[in-house]
């Protein structure tokens, strides 16, 4: 097709696959662990208190404005370097992270900080009326926060949750760097091995885009499904 | 502390590769943004096509896999392409995707007697949107303008995998050289966080300068 | 009383010093949106000076009409003439094919237009809004626009307000501005879409002073949308009746208003209690 040999790309099919299926459960793990971050620090952020208020604010500003590739640097050989001259050798070890984990952290760390701005909008978009209901009810503030703040707040986050999903996915590609054989760097090692790089990135190109447009389309059909049941 | 004076120049020089690459994509990737948006609201529909699928694919890609095309492709094709123009093309088109959105957004918002006012009066298509439609899309631009800029800026850090000497290469070369990783990597921290708050910063006062006017 | 099409009273119509011929000419028109037909078979001519009034339900295509004559809205077939020059498109071999942008807005600059919702520039002031077309379409020197635009917003009553930002005027007052505005490109007809119709009631009286003010003194020609029975009275040379698309009555405004002949205009007065 076209003139060009796609029999070497079609044997390393199960490479590039694995490398999208990698991308997506770092992708999903950092998730997960964002929205933990997130959620912590968007309380924070709206807490009473100062002590909370502006570290947490800070965190936010600062990871914001950073590049994800300096925070995957960072946790990859900055924090390992620096724990093996400072720390003793048993609790340095635990702080050095293969390539997969060292991604999920970065991820977590980074979508963590765009969630909390995403949860902090929704925790401030839950009406006091419902919020002062549980207190009349003599909930604490920890009961509000997880049975009237948190299920009111999940349907106006959704949409985007979603999004900073299709985000890290995105940016997982990132992850090449530290030598994670996620797509993107099974691509580039296909390309340098076989110079065969108008095949390789195209379908690259293609794997991703036909995957965003099924989580976007995904993403779509489930916030259907949401506002027909709340 | 100390390998982090003794080293700054060499940060410095990362910098200014940095915001060499940031300052020509913002330019550029403003200005596909604008004649894209515009095209997508008020072109021939096989424009309007053409650009849909150029920003929908390009919002749907990496970042890095648009580098990478841009730098890997050409030169099969017998075209030569250094890693600097391959990181600064692909973030400009980058940049032209996100910001065509932002300005076919805001365009569209203006109310629809505007365009009818301005047309009635006799006014041909340009001066229309340079004089009545734009300023008044402008104050719905320059917040996710801003917002494009700074990630653009962040962008620039993947220059470092075509081998561009910005400044997260810079201090990565340094840190190999020096083992003092933390302070390095906190202050490249530091440095990127300066760059991108005074860009924050420029673009809330543009904000004000625009609505007085307004 | 059956619904006839009465034709106007020649004899009654005030002779207007002209060009020889009528100023706006509607031929025929037809206009559809999708698989609805608004417009079907329009023909009206309005002599220079004249003062027109068409009255009628919404979507009678009376609106739709209007924006037709500046283009703002395309037709299919017949013709629109604006002191000879078709509107929008160019004749050749009998069809109709898309004027060239240039003749679209010259024409467009000849014909200005007052609309229900002001459209005001808001990021001008109001002198600089009156000043705008001459400027920008005549390419008049800016002191000369902005002396000129000062007169005429002190014709309107307004010469207070040059200064002062669309957002911080009432409704009424931006209403003149914008007649302001449309008067300050000299045009040879100006078209009025239910000006008052979008204004509170106590602010409509000033507005439509203006326009009577205009028209006495029929120096341009007036085509004028309005629900307004009495200032169709007092002002206009001629009334026109449209329903569903097509002028059902017209001619001077006692016999239109004051003795409708057709039992769609009877119904549709009946609104306004005007005996």
């Amino acid at each position: 097709m076209f003139g060009l040999n796609w029999d070497s790309l079609w044997r390393h099919r199960e490479e590039f696959l694995s490398g999208l299926a990698l991308g997506l459960k770092l992708a999903l793990i950092g998730l997960a662990l964002a929205c933990v971050i997130g959620l912590l620090v968007a309380f924070a952020r709206t807490s009473r208190h100062q002590w909370l208020r502006i570290p947490a604010a800070s965190y936010v500003e600062f990871i914001r404005n950073i590049p994800l590739l300096l925070i995957l640097f960072f946790l990859y050989f900055g924090v390992p370097m620096w724990a093996f001259s400072v720390l003793p050798r048993g609790l340095a070890d635990i702080l050095v992270l293969d390539g997969e984990n060292t991604t999920i952290v970065a991820l977590a760390i980074y979508g963590g900080a765009y969630l909390a701005e995403v949860f902090r909008a929704g925790i401030l978009g839950v009406g006091r009326a419902f919020i002062e209901a549980g207190r009349s009810l003599g909930l604490s503030g920890l009961q509000i926060a997880r049975y009237v703040t948190l299920p009111i707040m999940v349907r106006t986050v959704l949409p985007s949750l979603g999004n900073t999903f299709i985000s890290l996915f995105k940016d997982t590609s990132l992850a090449m760097a530290i030598a994670v054989p996620e797509l993107t760097f099974v691509t580039r090692k296909f390309v340098t091995d076989t110079f065969q790089f108008i095949q390789a990135w195209t379908v690259a190109g293609v794997l991703y885009l036909v995957t965003t447009y099924a989580l976007a389309a995904l993403l779509r059909f489930l916030e259907r499904r949401i506002r027909w049941t709340v | 502390m100390n390998p982090v004076i003794e080293e700054f120049p060499l940060l410095l020089q990362g910098v200014a590769v940095t915001l060499q690459i940031s300052v020509l994509v913002i330019i550029s990737g403003s200005i596909f943004g604008l004649f894209g948006g515009l095209g997508l609201l008020y072109g021939p529909s096989w424009l309007r096509a053409l650009l849909r699928g150029y920003v929908d694919i390009v919002r749907g890609l990496p970042l890095l896999i648009t580098i990478f095309i841009i730098f890997y492709i050409p030169p099969a094709l017998d075209i030569e392409v250094s890693g600097f123009a391959a990181v600064t093309v692909a973030l400009s088109i980058f940049a032209g995707a996100h910001i065509s959105e932002i300005v076919r957004g805001a365009v569209a918002s203006v109310s629809r007697g505007q365009n009818d006012a301005a047309k009635a009066l006799g006014l041909t298509f340009w001066p229309r949107i340079w004089n009545v439609i734009l300023p008044q899309a402008l104050p719905a631009i320059i917040p996710p303008w801003t917002n494009t800029a700074v990630e653009m800026v962040k962008g620039s850090s993947l220059a470092y995998l075509v081998s561009v000497s910005e400044l997260l290469f810079q201090t990565y070369k340094v840190v190999g050289r020096t083992g003092a990783a933390m302070p390095l990597y906190i202050a490249a921290a530091l440095l990127y966080f300066a760059i991108n708050l005074a860009l924050s910063r420029a673009g809330v006062l543009l904000e004000r300068r625009i609505r007085y006017t307004t | 009383m059956t619904d006839t099409h009465t034709q106007p009273d020649h004899a009654a119509t005030p002779a207007f010093p002209g060009t020889g011929h009528p100023m706006v000419r509607i031929e025929d028109v037809h206009k559809r949106y999708g698989n609805l037909e608004v417009l079907k078979g329009i023909n009206l001519e309005v002599e220079s000076g004249e003062v027109v009034c068409i009255i009628g339900a919404s979507g009678s295509g009376k609106t739709t009409l209007l924006r037709c004559i500046n283009f703002l809205e395309t037709y299919e077939s017949g013709r629109i003439y604006v002191d000879n020059e078709l509107v929008g498109y160019r004749e050749r071999d009998g069809r109709l094919i898309p004027a060239r942008e240039k003749d679209i807005a010259r024409v467009r600059a000849e014909t200005a237009m007052v609309f229900q919702q002001f459209n005001l520039f808001p990021h001008m002031t109001a002198l600089a809004n009156v000043a705008f077309g001459p400027i920008k379409v005549r390419s008049v020197a800016r002191d000369e626009a902005n002396r000129k635009a000062r007169e005429l917003l002190a014709r309107v009553g307004l010469s207070d307000k040059a200064d002062i930002y669309p957002v911080q005027l009432s409704g009424g007052q931006q209403q003149r501005v914008a007649i302001a505005r449309a008067l300050a490109m000299e045009p040879k007809v100006m078209l009025f879409d239910e000006v008052t119709s979008a204004l509170d009631p106590e602010l409509v009286g000033e507005v439509l002073a203006v326009m009577e003010d205009l028209a006495a003194s029929h120096g341009v020609t007036m085509i004028v949308v309005t629900h307004e029975m009495m200032f169709a009275r007092e002002a206009a040379d001629r009334v026109v009746f449209m329903d569903d698309g097509i002028i059902v009555e017209e001619g001077r405004p006692e016999e239109i208003i004051g003795n409708p002949r057709s039992n769609r205009l009877r119904a549709f007065l009946r609104r306004f209690h005007t005996a």
